[in-house]
């Protein structure tokens, strides 16, 4: 100590070069060197070159697949909820599961847009326009499910607190209530996000655009937008309170659709770890699907440059950290069970591994559990197809979680007299499909008439907008 | 930049929140008045097909209501009466007039007057007015002054909204039963009326249902 304090320079450097941390070069977020006015033209680009026959092809098939989901809607209100293959006890079925799987798919647009924005992962900028776009598509397939499920669907509006001629209120002591709320405020807050980040995007395709009618369009849009100093100013912070405000809501959402089966008391549902393991399994489903739309949409539009391994390395490892996380859940939802020495809870759970619906459990565990963990694997994140159909499965994954959680509590409740078995009917298997139709139909619009990534966002966080980024 | 958007175009955006206002808040005060049963309800007042007149037979002649809606006080249906309890007087009182040439034929015959209904309870509402009366609601909380109507209107809303306010309010309400069947009858004051009230809810365990079951069941 003494020698240090009286001559510190030698030995003090010595020791700081020591104990310095190692220089790691960050991965650059968009490669080549690309120039802000080659951005500008990559992204404009697309939607303004002639509508591509592919873009075509898809529309088509996505508006077919589509209006399965209209004819199996139009034949439920016109017959009755019972063309849904809902029995007693199994009250809740492919709606539920459909209603959660979309709802989850959300996730990752939410996450990306505010918990990511929040803590300044700037390799959001490249994905977060579409995986945004995607949240709200999912949350419209979402609706529909519900809101069909009320039967009488003009009757909808009885599910908002708007004062009556009956006098009753929604009861507020239901999740399912809370459910209305939440994703209300889900949608109007994701859609609110994404059309904030949209505004200097929009100018750019408006000052770019050809015609008047698309100057006009984008124009009103683009909300007389000029790239101001004030307005860059005011667009930070709304972006930043809109972040703020929606960060909350990653983790509210799916804690309030886990209720829809935790405040329940039917053993499988009734645990506390349900809403921390939805929240995983949402952001899980959601990665997976900005996966499965990020991929084709890079190597059909060539981004690259834009969209790089990196970018996939990161969306790769959050996958593998929140499938790992639902892969904990599943297990410590058995040991609870074991530990709460609760038969009818320790029944539930060896009823869906090994009872009638052990098929779909196997499935979940082998897509949600064993899957993401390829992903531990550079060789594995940097071989797109492998990852593409890893993506998949994940959702597919996903969707046989909530089918096992909705489907096999129900059909083995507490009264073994009332035990049944549960199959969906036409009507629902046309319906889920054809929700898929209409999400890919929205998300064509979208890759069609908006910029599907945040050109402004993009260029400030490349190299070139560093100008200290050679060590200086 | 100022080459898209005409100059007038700047306050667009202000008049159409102007309008949304104005259009949203009118839309919803219409809904509120025209298409709640406040309005759709009240004040209706089909022609029947005999022209029997409440005010006289009710009012000015005082017969008990339950003369002609004789199961009131047992059952859950309140009765139309038949053309046989309009004989009762009429074989001897105005025996040939031409306004009961229907009633006649009825009598004669047994179709029944086709009397135009103006309550209907839905199908999906259970209500039964044998309960109702025996625990002091007179048919005047519901059906209005029909001692005073020449042709029966519908005086009061039957909206769910106005069975509730009773249903969760009865002490408001409530009146001696043997004041049931006199529509003439008025609290004296409104304190006087809830101070009697809240001794019938006790004494006579009124205890109205607020469930959705206690209804519809």
């Amino acid at each position: 100590m003494a020698s240090l304090s009286e001559n510190p320079s030698p030995s003090a450097a010595a020791l700081l070069r020591e104990v310095a941390p190692a220089k790691l070069d960050r991965p650059v977020l968009v490669e080549n060197d690309r120039s802000f006015s080659w951005i500008t033209n990559k992204i404009c680009g697309i939607i303004e070159e002639r509508t591509p026959l592919w873009w075509w092809v898809a529309f088509c098939v996505s508006g077919f697949v589509a209006s399965f989901c209209l004819i199996g809607l139009t034949y439920l209100v016109a017959t009755g909820t019972g063309v849904w293959g809902l029995n007693n006890p199994a009250n809740w079925g492919w709606a539920i599961v459909n209603f959660v799987f979309w709802i989850g798919i959300g996730h990752a647009g939410t996450l990306i847009s505010a918990i990511l924005c929040l803590l300044r992962q700037k390799w959001r900028t490249s994905i977060n326009r579409a995986a945004e776009a995607m949240t709200i598509f999912a949350v419209v397939c979402a609706g529909i499910f519900p809101l069909f499920h009320v039967g009488r669907v003009w009757f909808a509006w009885w599910l908002f607190p708007i004062p009556n001629s009956n006098a009753i209120w929604p009861n507020f002591k239901s999740a399912l209530l809370w459910d209305v709320f939440a994703v209300s405020t889900y949608g109007t807050v994701s859609a609110l996000f994404w059309y904030v980040g949209l505004i200097p995007d929009l100018a750019t395709v408006r000052d770019r655009a050809k015609t008047k009618l698309r100057q006009v369009c984008y124009g009103i849009f683009a909300l007389g937008w000029r790239g101001s100093n004030r307005h860059w100013r005011n667009y930070e912070m709304a972006y930043l309170l809109l972040a703020g405000l929606s960060t909350p809501l990653v983790l509210s959402v799916h804690t309030i659709v886990s209720f829809d089966f935790a405040v329940s008391l039917i053993p499988g549902w009734h645990t506390t770890i349900f809403p921390p393991y939805f929240v995983a399994g949402a952001i899980f489903s959601g990665f997976g699907m900005v996966l499965t739309l990020m991929l084709p949409l890079r190597a059909i539009y060539r981004l690259e440059d834009l969209i790089t391994q990196y970018h996939i390395d990161c969306m790769c490892k959050i996958c593998l950290a929140t499938g790992s996380m639902v892969g904990y859940a599943y297990a410590m939802e058995f040991f609870i069970a074991w530990y709460g020495a609760n038969p009818f809870e320790s029944f539930a759970f060896v009823n869906r591994a090994f009872g009638p619906f052990a098929w779909a459990y196997w499935i979940m565990i082998a897509c949600n559990v064993i899957c993401p963990q390829f992903f531990w694997f550079k060789a594995c994140r940097r071989n797109l197809v492998l990852v593409f159909i890893l993506s998949i499965l994940i959702n597919v994954g996903m969707w046989f979680e909530r089918f096992v959680i909705a489907v096999t509590s129900l059909s083995r409740d507490f009264m073994p007299t009332s035990w049944g078995y549960y199959s969906p009917t036409v009507v629902d298997i046309f319906t889920y499909v054809g929700t898929f139709g209409v999400f890919a139909v929205l998300f064509l619009l979208f890759l069609r008439f908006l910029p599907l990534m945040a050109m402004a966002e993009i260029k400030a966080v490349t190299p070139r907008a560093d100008p200290h980024h050679h060590g200086h | 930049m100022s080459k898209t958007f005409p100059k007038w175009t700047n306050t667009l955006p202000l008049q159409i929140v102007i309008f949304l206002i104005l259009f949203l808040g009118s839309v919803t005060v219409g809904i509120t008045y025209y298409f709640t049963p406040e309005y759709t309800r009240v004040g209706y007042r089909p022609p029947q097909p005999v022209a029997f007149d409440h005010s006289l037979h009710a009012g000015q002649l005082g017969i008990d209501c339950r003369y002609c809606h004789s199961n009131v006080e047992f059952a859950g249906h309140a009765n139309i009466p038949t053309a046989e309890t309009c004989m009762n007087c009429h074989n001897q009182i105005k025996g040939d007039s031409p306004l009961l040439a229907l009633v006649r034929s009825s009598y004669h015959d047994g179709t029944p007057i086709p009397w135009v209904r103006v309550h209907q309870a839905p199908d999906y509402v259970y209500f039964n007015h044998a309960v109702h009366v025996a625990r002091g609601v007179s048919c005047y909380e519901c059906h209005g002054p029909v001692n005073e109507m020449e042709v029966v209107w519908h005086d009061k809303s039957h909206s769910m909204a106005w069975c509730l306010d009773c249903h969760r309010h009865p002490e408001d309400y409530l009146r001696d039963p043997a004041l049931v069947y006199d529509l003439d009858w008025r609290p004296a004051s409104k304190e006087a009326q809830r101070e009697a009230g809240l001794r019938f809810v006790e004494q006579w365990n009124v205890n109205p249902p607020l469930s959705c079951s206690g209804c519809h069941r």
